[in-house]
C-alpha cells in the first residue's frame, strides 16, 4: 500500500454565510464570517488554529488573502496559502490541507473561501475580469469569455457524441429543483426545459440559464487529524481520498475537449480511497455550465463516455437516481460567488455525510465524491469524504 | 467602436508569430530534434525541451475542431461584433489555434469544415489571424 492520507484527516467544522445578494460586505468578511461560524461549529477555539487556506478573491486587492484572513480574524497561523487553480481550488484545498495535517505541518487547518462577485463589482467588471484570465496574445484579442472556452467542450460533446440541448438544459432544471429544497439558495423559481432554451443566447450552445450565477458568499472548513477529530461534538467526516490533474492551460493545448483531467483527478481520489464509482452515494459537481456536469458525470465514472446527456435526462443526477448530484442546487441555482463556488459543493456533501440535510437529505449517505475544475477543464481535484476511517 | 480592443502583448518567445503574421505568413514552430509541431510560440520544444526550433510556413488551412458563436460580448469593446463566431481550428500540420471566423454566418458553421486563414491588420503593427471558409470547400467527419 503506498503511503497515504486515506482516513488520516476529517473534516470536523463546516460554515456558512449567507449567499445571493448580501450588500455591504467585503470579501474579507464573507472568509471570516464563514471560519467564525466553522469553528463555531467544531466546538474550536480560534487560537487552536495553526493553518489557514483560502482562494483568491476577484473583488479583494489582497496579494496575501489568507494572511489579510487570519489578521481579520486575530489568527497568527504558521501554514497558510493561498490556492490559485481556479474553479478546482475547492477540492484541491481540502486535500492541500489533509496532506499538512498528516504531514505534521499543522494540527488543525481553517480552509474557507468568500468573494462578493455580485455586490462588490459591477456584472461587467465581474466579466471583465474573467475575460482577462485568457492568454492576452492568443486567446482574449479573439474575445474569449470564459463561457465560450466552456462552451467550445459543449459543442465538441454534441457533435462527437450526440448530446442534445434538451440534456444540457435538464440539469439546470434539476439544480433548480434542488435548490428549491435548499434554504437560503439563489434561485428557487422553477423552470423547464423549454425555458432554459428560450432564454437568451450567450454563447452557443449556452443560453442566460445553462450558465451559472454571479453571487455573493463564503463558506469555510475546520480539519483536524482523524484522531484529534473524535474529541470534537461533530460528526466527523473523512478525507478518503484526493486527486488532481492540470492538462493544459490553454484551451487550443487541451489533447482532447470531451475527455478530461477530472478522469485522472478522480481515478487517483478512487485509489487513495479504495472505492469505485459506484461506492458514491452522493455528489458535488463544479457546474459552472450545464455541459461540464454531462461531462464529468462520464470522467467521475458514473457513466459511459457519451452517456452524459441521457444520463442526466433519466433523472440520474437526481433523487432516486444513481447519483445524486448538487443536492443544494449548484452554482446553476444555489449561488456562485467566484472561487468560493466550488466549496459549496464540499459543504453539502459534508451536510449529507453528517445526516443534516433537512428536507433534501440522501437517505443513509456515507460516502460522497466532490470535483471541482476550472478554466475550460483546465484544473481538475477530487475529493472522496466518508463517514468511517476505512471508507 | 467601443474602445479598444486587448491587443498581443509582443514578446521575444512570440515577436515571430506576431511579425510573421503582419506579412501575411502563418509561421508554425518545428523542432529539428523530436519533429513537434508547436502553437503557441516558445523559446523551448514543448515535447523535448531542445532549443533547435525552426519557423516555418504553414499552409494556413485546417478543420473546425469546434466553435461557439458569442451573442453576450465580454466587455464593451466587442458589443460591436455579436454574434460573432469562435472557433478552434486544427491545422493541417497538427496543432490547434483560436481564432474567430469571417464571412460565414452563424448558422452555417459546422464541426469539421475546411477553413482559411485571413489575415486581419487591425492596427500598424498587429495582424490577427482570423478564418473564413475554404473556397470549394468540403466537410470532413
Ligand atoms: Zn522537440
Amino acid at each position: 500500500m503506498a503511503r497515504s492520507l486515506s482516513g488520516e484527516v476529517a473534516i470536523v467544522g463546516v460554515g456558512e454565510t449567507p449567499v445571493g445578494k448580501v450588500p455591504g460586505k467585503s470579501a474579507l468578511w464573507f472568509n471570516a464570517e464563514a471560519t467564525r461560524v466553522a469553528l463555531r461549529d467544531a466546538g474550536l477555539d480560534k487560537s487552536q488554529v495553526d493553518g489557514l487556506l483560502t482562494g483568491t478573491s476577484f473583488v479583494a486587492p489582497f496579494h496575501r488573502m489568507s494572511v489579510a484572513v487570519s489578521e481579520y480574524l486575530g489568527i497568527q497561523p504558521t501554514f497558510s496559502n493561498t490556492l490559485e487553480v481556479s474553479g478546482a481550488t475547492a477540492a484541491a484545498s481540502i486535500g492541500l490541507a489533509a496532506a499538512a495535517i498528516h504531514s505534521g505541518l499543522a494540527e488543525a487547518v481553517v480552509v474557507c473561501c468568500g468573494d462578493n462577485m455580485l455586490s462588490g463589482m459591477t456584472r461587467d467588471r465581474a466579466v471583465q475580469a474573467l475575460v482577462s484570465s485568457r492568454d492576452p496574445q492568443y486567446e482574449a484579442p479573439f474575445g474569449l469569455l470564459v463561457p465560450t472556452t466552456f462552451a467550445l467542450t459543449a459543442q465538441r460533446h454534441m457533435h462527437e457524441y450526440g448530446t442534445t440541448p434538451e440534456q444540457l438544459a435538464q440539469v439546470a432544471v434539476t439544480m433548480r429543483e434542488h435548490a428549491r429544497r435548499a434554504p437560503g439558495a439563489q434561485m428557487t423559481a422553477p423552470i423547464t426545459v423549454a425555458d432554459v432554451l428560450a432564454s437568451k443566447m450567450v454563447t452557443t450552445p449556452y443560453h442566460v440559464l445553462d450558465c451559472s450565477l454571479v453571487s455573493d458568499g463564503g463558506v469555510a472548513f475546520v480539519l483536524t487529524s482523524a484522531e484529534r477529530a473524535r474529541d470534537f461534538r461533530t460528526k466527523p467526516v473523512y478525507v478518503l481520498g484526493a486527486g488532481e490533474s492540470y492538462s493544459q492551460e490553454h484551451i487550443f493545448c487541451a489533447e482532447s475537449l470531451t475527455t478530461t483531467g477530472a478522469r485522472i483527478s478522480s481515478e487517483r481520489a478512487y485509489r487513495m480511497a479504495g472505492l469505485r464509482p459506484a461506492d458514491m452515494d452522493v455528489a458535488g459537481i463544479y457546474d459552472c455550465f450545464t455541459g461540464t456536469v454531462v461531462t464529468m458525470v462520464e470522467d467521475l465514472g458514473f457513466c459511459a463516455k457519451g452517456e452524459g446527456g441521457p444520463f442526466v435526462a433519466a433523472g440520474e443526477i437526481t433523487f432516486g437516481g444513481r447519483i445524486p448530484t448538487n443536492t443544494h442546487g449548484g452554482l446553476l441555482s444555489y449561488a456562485h460567488p467566484g472561487i468560493p463556488g466550488g466549496f459549496f459543493h464540499i459543504a453539502e456533501v459534508v451536510r449529507q455525510l453528517r445526516g443534516e440535510a433537512h428536507g433534501r437529505q440522501v437517505a443513509g449517505a456515507r460516502l460522497g465524491l466532490v470535483h471541482s475544475l476550472g478554466g475550460g477543464f483546465a484544473t481538475n481535484a477530487t475529493i472522496v469524504l466518508g463517514t468511517e476511517r476505512n471508507g | 467602436m467601443s474602445g479598444a480592443k486587448p491587443l498581443p502583448p509582443v514578446d521575444d518567445d512570440t515577436r515571430a508569430w506576431w511579425e510573421g503574421l503582419h506579412r501575411g505568413v502563418l509561421l508554425l514552430q518545428h523542432c529539428r530534434a523530436c519533429g513537434s509541431v508547436q502553437v503557441y510560440q516558445r523559446a523551448m520544444c514543448g515535447c523535448c525541451l531542445g532549443g533547435d526550433l525552426e519557423h516555418r510556413e504553414a499552409s494556413g488551412e485546417g478543420t473546425i475542431y469546434s466553435f461557439s458563436t458569442v451573442y453576450r460580448p465580454p466587455s464593451a469593446e466587442f458589443k460591436d461584433d455579436v454574434p460573432y463566431t469562435v472557433v478552434l481550428v486544427e491545422l493541417s500540420e497538427g496543432p490547434r489555434m483560436l481564432s474567430t471566423l469571417v464571412d460565414m454566418a452563424p448558422d452555417a458553421v459546422r464541426i469539421g469544415q475546411r477553413v482559411q486563414i485571413v489575415y486581419d491588420r487591425v492596427t500598424e503593427a498587429i495582424t490577427l489571424p482570423r478564418f473564413r471558409p475554404l473556397a470549394s470547400s468540403a466537410t470532413t467527419p
